[in-house]
């Protein structure tokens, strides 16, 4: 620490006002920051407490009667918590199986290309959707697959004879979800992977090919085992946002049709909440989503550390 | 690499990595390249055809739609300036905090670090927040698009790091040569940080231009919605030009033709592949010094 060396010697412990001063441009510096994360991020955790209480416009937050788990009550009781237990959870196990190994693979097939260009081409193409809005993805879904003159169901019409309605049959929301998260984010996945595999030492693919190690074998022995931390990881974090379906891609792929498969806790709480006032209800619904994911995280952290792996923190 | 690739097997399964990769590749562009030619297409000949590359009658028709109609242009005009000014917003908010933030002997600077963290884990939801912007009488105003946004945690703590990461001699030559603190940031910094920054500029542009979500919530008056929330009241929803001051105009009293929608989606596309350019040549190391040190 060079700044520690070059404090003057007669005071070795400056005092609280001594270090303001010295530090006062740095202090004002932060000064927006600090109010914006206060303001933007604080003020609304305080703010949970509406889901104990029974917010009134009118009579405004502190003035607000106490009602303690009353929405919560409510909200158990209610027959479409389990519509929405049952979408998130659904969805996450989902995502979980068939989208979260695809980056993987897909960084293990990269890293088995030896020619250079080719490598470079196809990763400048598959990363292109991750910076596609949300609402472009979906509007290119509806595109394809609507019924009024979609190329996808004109050709069904053409050889099968009949038009399925992707967009507003409950069967087909969830599997729509997890093509447009493959197809969106699993190339901007490879990165990671593929900067791991860049740190595996070539000599270890050279010794397994003399012991006779086939392609398959040197994947299986040296290239999995090298993403293998980077894996857990990102399964935890995985676990922690188990109950975040993604607002905007549910929301935009939402109708009162699909309505039954489609439905998640956000876009309750923003249409008890946003749509239809109820502030307190929505707030505890939100609320008992975000505790549920912290304790995931942490359980998920904990078993990671349990079977030897490094963890979060 | 020295890896022995001769053996039979070796060459099929090279082969097939080549195809598979490939398909890949294609299946990630091929949906814009029929949207970008099905909006030079006429709607005839889009109900005719069903997928094509290269649309036989070529028209600009849907585009000349698009750039005669005010609530279109004026969205187009709201997304832009949202994501200029408000990416200048974001990077002043997160460079001023991030600087004294890289100083590893500022009174305070865990605690700072801790609040930041903890709001990435755990935060107050939709409703809190949109109470506090509504008190904030931000509600339909550009404001709510910009402010609450103004830092993402995340984006802060790899600007820290790599100023942190700077060598400390050459703050210590400017501060001998009677550099000020903020002379420091200003002319020593920041100027060494220019590809960071510019990456970070293009990820929180590219987020503005993207955003849907924020302007959804806080922005109820349609005049003043940002490009994707028109986007999806015009395709999604099928409504004409939603709530145009044209709407004497019969073409928007029907809603709109398939090649007008595809336009719309190209519109909202072309500002990110752009910069998609630019981008590439950053972003892999970005998300990187994210991931190691984050």
């Amino acid at each position: 620490m060079p700044e520690a060396s070059k404090q003057p010697s007669r005071d070795y412990r400056p005092s609280v006002l001594g270090r303001l001063r010295k530090d006062k441009w740095l202090y004002i510096l932060l000064l927006p920051g600090l109010l914006y994360f206060i303001v933007f991020k604080y003020v609304p955790m305080w703010g949970v407490l509406l889901a104990f209480k029974n917010f009134q416009p009118f009579t405004g937050f502190l003035k607000s009667e106490w009602v303690g788990l009353e929405h919560f009550q409510l909200f158990f009781a209610n027959p479409e918590f389990f519509m929405l237990l049952r979408n998130t959870l659904l969805l996450s196990l989902y995502n979980l199986v068939f989208f979260f190994p695809a980056p993987i693979v897909l960084a293990i097939l990269m890293n088995e290309v030896r020619f250079a260009l080719f490598k470079r081409t196809v990763q400048t193409m598959i990363y292109v959707p991750h910076f596609i809005s949300m609402v472009i993805v979906a509007s290119m879904t509806y595109v394809f697959l609507t019924t009024a003159g979609g190329p996808v169901n004109e050709m069904l019409e053409q050889y099968t004879g009949r038009k399925i309605e992707f967009l507003a049959t409950p069967e087909w929301f969830k599997p729509l979800i997890i093509m447009q998260t493959i197809w969106k984010e699993c190339g901007w996945g490879t990165i990671i992977f593929l900067a791991a595999l860049a740190g595996v030492d070539m000599e270890q693919y050279e010794a397994a090919t003399m012991d006779g190690a086939n392609r398959w074998k040197q994947i299986w022995h040296i290239t999995l085992p090298a993403v293998r931390s980077t894996i857990v990881i990102l399964l935890i974090l995985r676990m922690g946002n188990i109950l975040e379906n993604g607002f905007e891609q549910i929301y935009l792929m939402l109708n009162p049709l699909n309505r039954q498969a489609a439905e998640v806790f956000d876009t309750y709480v923003y249409m008890m909440g946003i749509t239809q006032g109820a502030f307190s209800y929505s707030t505890a619904v939100g609320l008992f989503k975000s505790l549920i994911g912290v304790v995931l995280v942490v359980g998920a952290n904990y078993l990671a550390k349990r079977f030897g792996q490094s963890g979060l923190y | 690499m020295a890896k022995h690739y001769n053996t039979v097997s070796s060459r099929v399964f090279d082969t097939a990595n080549y195809i598979v990769l490939s398909v890949c590749a294609l299946a990630a562009v091929l949906p814009f390249i029929f949207v970008i030619s099905g909006s030079f297409a006429t709607d005839a000949e889009l109900t005719q055809r069903t997928v094509f590359l290269i649309p036989r009658t070529f028209s600009l028709a849907a585009y000349e739609f698009i750039f005669s109609t005010n609530t279109i242009m004026k969205s187009i005009g709201v997304s832009l300036f949202i994501a200029s000014f408000g990416t200048l917003v974001n990077l002043f908010f997160t460079v001023t905090m991030a600087y004294p933030l890289a100083r590893r002997n500022l009174m305070g600077r865990n605690v700072v670090l801790n609040l930041v963290i903890f709001s990435m884990l755990f935060s107050g939801g939709m409703i809190p927040t949109y109470l506090v912007i509504r008190e904030l009488g931000m509600l339909d105003s550009y404001w709510a698009l910009i402010i609450p946004g103004a830092i993402s945690a995340f984006n802060l703590i790899i600007i820290k790091n790599f100023f942190q990461e700077l060598p400390p001699g050459l703050e210590e030559a400017a501060r001998i040569d009677g550099c000020t603190e903020l002379g420091l940031l200003w002319r020593i910094v920041l100027p060494l940080s220019k590809p960071v920054l510019a990456t970070f500029a293009l990820f929180y542009a590219v987020g503005h231009w993207n955003d849907f979500f924020t302007a959804l919530l806080y922005i109820n008056d349609p005049q003043k919605w940002p490009l994707q929330v028109l986007l999806r009241q015009i395709v999604l929803l099928s409504q004409a030009a939603a709530g145009d001051i044209n709407a004497m105009d019969p073409s928007f009293v029907k809603p709109p033709d398939q090649s007008i929608k595809m336009a719309v989606i190209v519109v909202g596309t072309v500002p990110i592949l752009l910069v998609y350019p630019f981008l590439q040549k950053h972003f892999a190391k970005g998300v990187l010094i994210g991931s190691i040190k984050g």
